[in-house]
């Protein structure tokens, strides 16, 4: 008996439970109710390609507010004591631990028309005593979501990589004569490339594909793709065939935009610096 | 330059803490208005262990982690054993299928097991919507997580030591439990934990694979957050954030102990 069969439940659990449905995904999306093969389901797509061009905005847009966010954090956190970097990095994953839903809903009281925020600005006098920000049920709000969701997952990569950079390498730089922005540029950004694909596709890839953040914070119109998916699979007026065609999309559009972020890195660890 | 980039991590810790403080400090208001101050109150924390909905999904959902989290570990373990010494073609295959889960949207991986399920359902009358299909989708978005822990650890270990033990006559499965698994055993553990609090935390798939039988509170509290939420909520929230508030110093101390300790014999 060789090791080899030890992997033997686990090639059948994955096989049954995860290459299975996504075949059955496959199924759904190129047939009709009765099981007869039809491309209108895959015809049917170009009617939302609206919504999927807005979703990939809005992620990506929520992707680079969390970069331009986290990277100095990462880069203090990195060049703290080793007692430090321990509790920041905690500070930083307590909030995960925290059910998503609640902290999205928590949003809602900061950000209503009568919520926290209107009511200290208007305190404070910046708006007027009847006035109103409205910030609740808009695009901004659902990109403030995500980026506070999705926020930890590129701090973390990015400041595990950080942390494993050899600070002979810019000292050397600096003694060579480079100035502080040159260390950044030629030495520092390179070298925590592979933070920053690992924490784009870790915020990418959810943010583009929610669908609870857009519905709690952006109201009950469905403005991404996650919100159309959803119902076509959950509720009355379900369409399981039509819904599938657009998680294929879905997918495919991810496949794509990961294999080009792996050639931007070419390709070195599989999940980056997150699963150390 | 220090003093700026003290104040930027202040601002940025209190961006991701700003929602927390919100829902402990609501937890406490004597109002049924969400915004409302009406004073200070233990109430909702009463009226939370009398909401019959809250405690049963809280006791299903830690039901399923643990189960989730203990079969994923056993098989997630297994794997890597078997798929470190696995060579060329079959590792990347095997690897491939480990990462479907990691990288998929979650909403894809949640529809495809509720369309495999609702097929299996229509053709057998099995594996109706509920706890089972519950459990199994969480072992499945687990397993890779345990399998990413395990394989480093394997990596970074002797291969020889587990040649000596069989050398030295001892039989291949006592010589794992005895040589290989202590040497793996914080990424088992590791491993496990992940898969614990993913499977805790989880809502996407869930909310696609659970019955009105079986809702975990995830699920639950999105289908409070639709009506006018109770402060019942805040007060479950806080009681959760300070459990593990709790867990995270406790570990942490204990490590920060063990650190010291091992300084200490050098």
């Amino acid at each position: 008996m060789s090791k080899r069969t030890a992997a033997t439940p686990f090639a059948l659990w994955m096989g049954i439970f995860t290459v299975v449905p996504m075949a059955i995904v496959l199924w759904f999306a190129f047939t009709d109710e009765t099981g007869a093969f039809t491309t209108a389901n895959i015809a049917k797509i170009w009617q939302f390609a609206g919504t999927y061009v807005d979703s990939i905005w809005m992620g990506a847009l929520a992707t680079v507010i969390c970069l331009v966010l986290a990277y100095p954090v990462a880069l203090s956190i990195s060049r703290k004591s080793e007692h430090m970097q321990r509790t920041m990095v905690m500070i930083v994953m307590l909030p995960m631990w925290m059910n998503f839903l609640l902290r999205t809903y928590a949003w809602m009281t900061l950000l209503e028309n009568n919520g926290l925020i209107n009511q200290f600005l208007r305190t404070i006098g910046v708006i007027g005593p009847d006035a109103t920000l409205s910030m609740i049920n808009t695009d901004g709000a659902v990109v403030l979501g995500m980026v506070y969701n999705f926020l930890p997952f590129m701090i973390l990569p990015l400041y595990s990589v950080m942390a494993k950079m050899d600070h002979r390498i810019i000292e050397a730089a600096q003694d060579l004569g480079c100035n502080s922005w040159q260390v950044f540029r030629r030495v520092i950004l390179p070298l925590s490339a592979p933070g920053i694909v690992s924490g784009v596709t870790m915020v990418f890839v959810p943010a583009v594909s929610t669908f609870v953040i857009s519905k709690l914070l952006g109201g009950s119109k469905y403005m991404m793709i996650g919100d159309v998916i959803e119902t076509m699979f959950v509720g009355d007026g379900c369409d399981y065939n039509v819904g599938a065609a657009l998680s294929l999309v879905l997918m495919v559009l991810m496949l794509i935009c990961m294999s080009l972020m792996r050639k931007v890195d070419n390709g070195e660890d599989e999940l980056g610096g997150m699963m150390t | 330059m220090k003093t700026l980039s003290r104040i930027y991590n202040f601002l940025i810790f209190g961006f991701l803490y700003a929602p927390i403080v919100v829902l402990i400090a609501y937890s406490f208001n004597d109002s049924k208005n969400r915004v409302e101050w009406g004073g200070f109150t233990f109430d909702w924390y009463k009226e939370l262990f009398n909401n019959e909905l809250i405690i049963d999904s809280l006791w299903l959902t830690l039901q399923i982690a643990v189960l989730a989290a203990v079969v994923a570990t056993v098989i997630g373990t297994m794997a890597a054993v078997g798929i470190y010494s696995m060579n060329g073609r079959l590792k990347t295959l095997m690897m491939g299928i480990n990462n479907i889960p990691m990288v998929n949207p979650e909403i894809v991986t949640g529809i495809s097991m509720m369309l495999m399920f609702v097929a299996i359902y229509r053709a057998t009358g099995l594996l109706q919507p509920g706890f089972a299909t519950l459990l199994i989708s969480h072992i499945t978005f687990c397993i890779p997580y345990v399998v990413l822990q395990v394989m480093p650890k394997l990596r970074q270990m002797n291969r020889h030591t587990y040649e000596a033990a069989l050398d030295l006559g001892c039989r291949p499965f006592p010589a794992f439990f005895k040589v290989v698994l202590p040497e793996i055993m914080p990424g088992v553990i590791t491993g496990a934990m992940m898969a614990f609090t993913m499977s805790l935390d989880d809502f996407v798939i869930s909310y696609f694979n659970s019955g009105a039988s079986a809702q975990n509170l995830s699920v639950t509290i999105y289908s409070m957050t639709k009506k006018p939420v109770t402060p019942e909520i805040n007060a479950l929230s806080t009681l959760l954030f300070g459990t593990v508030l709790i867990l995270l110093v406790a570990v942490n101390v204990r490590q920060v102990r063990d650190l010291n300790k091992q300084k200490e014999r050098r």
